[in-house]
């Protein structure tokens, strides 16, 4: 169907929109999950920290050389 | 009736009455939202409107006239009963063609001639490959220009 | 009578849900990857050139599924709005509040491609017409939840109202479908209607449809992870949690576990 790349490529004269649509739903699509993942690595981290700090808290003579 | 089904029960009701409030609303708007209005009722009105409005049709068969010197255009929008004389000048959108769906934008002057100054095609909703087209052509059905206009 | 099985409910106790998305959601991701991949392929290279538009039209493999997709995850979220509050199942709150962002992400994409589509066939890429108007408030609306919901520091009060305006503007959805015919609008009719079948080459329907259920996993891998993420926030260490905090521990016991009901 299509005339080699370039052809691909040019759309039929329409390569900014059709491009221009498709690069915006890639790019916020891959944020979106980007910052998904950050935020739950976050929501961990803090879980983490309140576990070591309460484990500090009951056993003060194991947890306080570190 | 338990607490939790007199909470869903409220909670309906009011979102029923809501829902037939907003259509009467919009039932009562009906008149002011039109985006375009058709030849048929700008032959209607009883004094042409001052004010710009938009003009929706059917770009008429064999009318469009360009000038061979400038961008300007005449054509004339038709809803298959009455029809308006278009003028504008500038680019046309891609899909501008005779037969299909146009939307117009300016004022109309005393003579009936509506003067435009943004020109917009609207498309059906068929999608089609162009062999399907030419196919349907060679048979002798030209495809329906689209029920909307 | 008072341990009566609910097995609908077992998924609103935290824990089991977590297990749940655990599970799911890689699978999800799986089947929109291989649909995304599939609807590209037929999109570009199998569903010919429209007649009248040339390949302008290739916009529509994203634009008609993004849009179906923001209404569809409203209604959801107005649906989730009514559970929670008839039944305040907190679980239900999570739901909608993960809905909300992926369906504003949605809305504004069917906007910006629309917009990118409108351009170059109708020639403008804005116009306010009554199916262009109200999806512009739709996405307002899905702001409108987040950012009511972020503003009421008493986060039960702030679910709760957030919830009643998620429900009053469910009746937008149908507005927004219905636009086309109810007005003359410069956005053309439907394609794919409930009544008359689809007006549109077979391939060009198939990339459609593969768009649209890539669109649809997409949107529940992404939610159903911000619910579990939002869980995990509302959570301290001490609870269920500790039992999960790792992704390699061994799944809640299904077949044991008897619903509760419990509110949690």
């Amino acid at each position: 169907m299509w005339d080699g790349i370039g052809d691909f490529v040019a759309m039929g004269g329409h390569a900014p929109y059709v491009w221009g649509s498709y690069g915006a739903v890639v790019l916020l699509l891959g944020l979106e999950a980007a910052l998904l993942v950050r935020r739950r690595q976050r929501a961990w981290t803090r879980l983490a920290r309140q576990a070591r700090r309460s484990t500090t808290a009951r056993h003060p003579s194991t947890g306080s050389e570190s | 009736m338990k607490k939790r089904h007199k909470r869903l029960t409220i909670i309906l009701g009011a979102l029923a009455g809501l829902a037939i409030a907003t259509a009467l609303v919009l039932n009562a708007m009906r008149d002011s939202m039109v985006f375009f209005v058709t030849p048929s009722e700008v032959m209607a009105m009883s004094e042409m409107p001052e004010r710009s409005f938009r003009i929706g049709g059917l770009v008429e068969q064999g009318s469009v006239e360009r000038d061979q010197n400038s961008a300007d255009v005449v054509f004339h929008v038709t809803d298959t009963d009455k029809s308006v004389v278009v003028t504008y000048s500038g680019i046309l959108p891609d899909l501008f063609r005779e037969g299909q769906g146009v939307v117009a934008e300016g004022r109309i002057d005393s003579n009936g001639t509506f003067h435009a100054n943004k020109v917009m095609a609207r498309h059906d909703e068929e999608y089609m490959p162009a062999e399907a087209q030419e196919a349907i052509e060679r048979a002798g059905h030209p495809p329906d220009a689209g029920e909307g206009y | 009578m008072n341990r009566r099985r609910i097995p609908w409910l077992y998924f609103t106790v935290p824990r089991n849900f977590y297990w749940l998305v655990q599970r799911l959601v890689p699978l999800i991701w799986a089947v929109a990857a291989v649909l995304a991949v599939a609807g590209l392929y037929v999109g570009f290279f199998v569903a010919p050139p429209d007649y009248q538009q040339g390949n302008s039209y290739r916009i529509m493999f994203i634009h008609v599924p993004t849009a179906w997709m923001g209404m569809f995850l409203y209604a959801l979220m107005a649906v989730y709005a009514v559970i929670f509050l008839a039944w305040r199942i907190k679980m239900a709150d999570v739901m909608a509040r993960s809905l909300a962002p992926t369906g504003a992400l949605m809305t504004a994409l069917s906007l910006w491609t629309g917009a990118l589509w409108g351009a170059p066939t109708w020639g403008t890429y804005w116009v306010w017409d009554a199916r262009l108007t109200s999806t512009l408030l739709l996405l307002f609306l899905f702001l409108g939840y987040m950012a009511l919901y972020a503003a009421i520091d008493d986060r039960e009060k702030g679910a709760r109202a957030a919830a009643l305006l998620a429900l009053i503007g469910v009746i937008n959805v149908p507005v927004i479908y219905f636009s086309v015919e109810w007005w003359h609008t410069l956005h053309q009719g439907m394609s794919i209607s409930p009544s008359g079948g689809a007006s549109m080459a077979p391939s060009m329907l198939a990339a459609l449809l593969l768009g649209t259920g890539a669109c649809w996993a997409y949107c529940a891998a992404v939610t159903l992870r911000r619910a579990q993420t939002e869980l995990l926030e509302r959570e301290d260490s001490t609870g269920w949690t500790r039992t999960v905090s790792t992704d390699d521990a061994p799944p809640a016991p299904r077949g044991v576990a008897v619903p509760t009901g419990r509110r949690n």
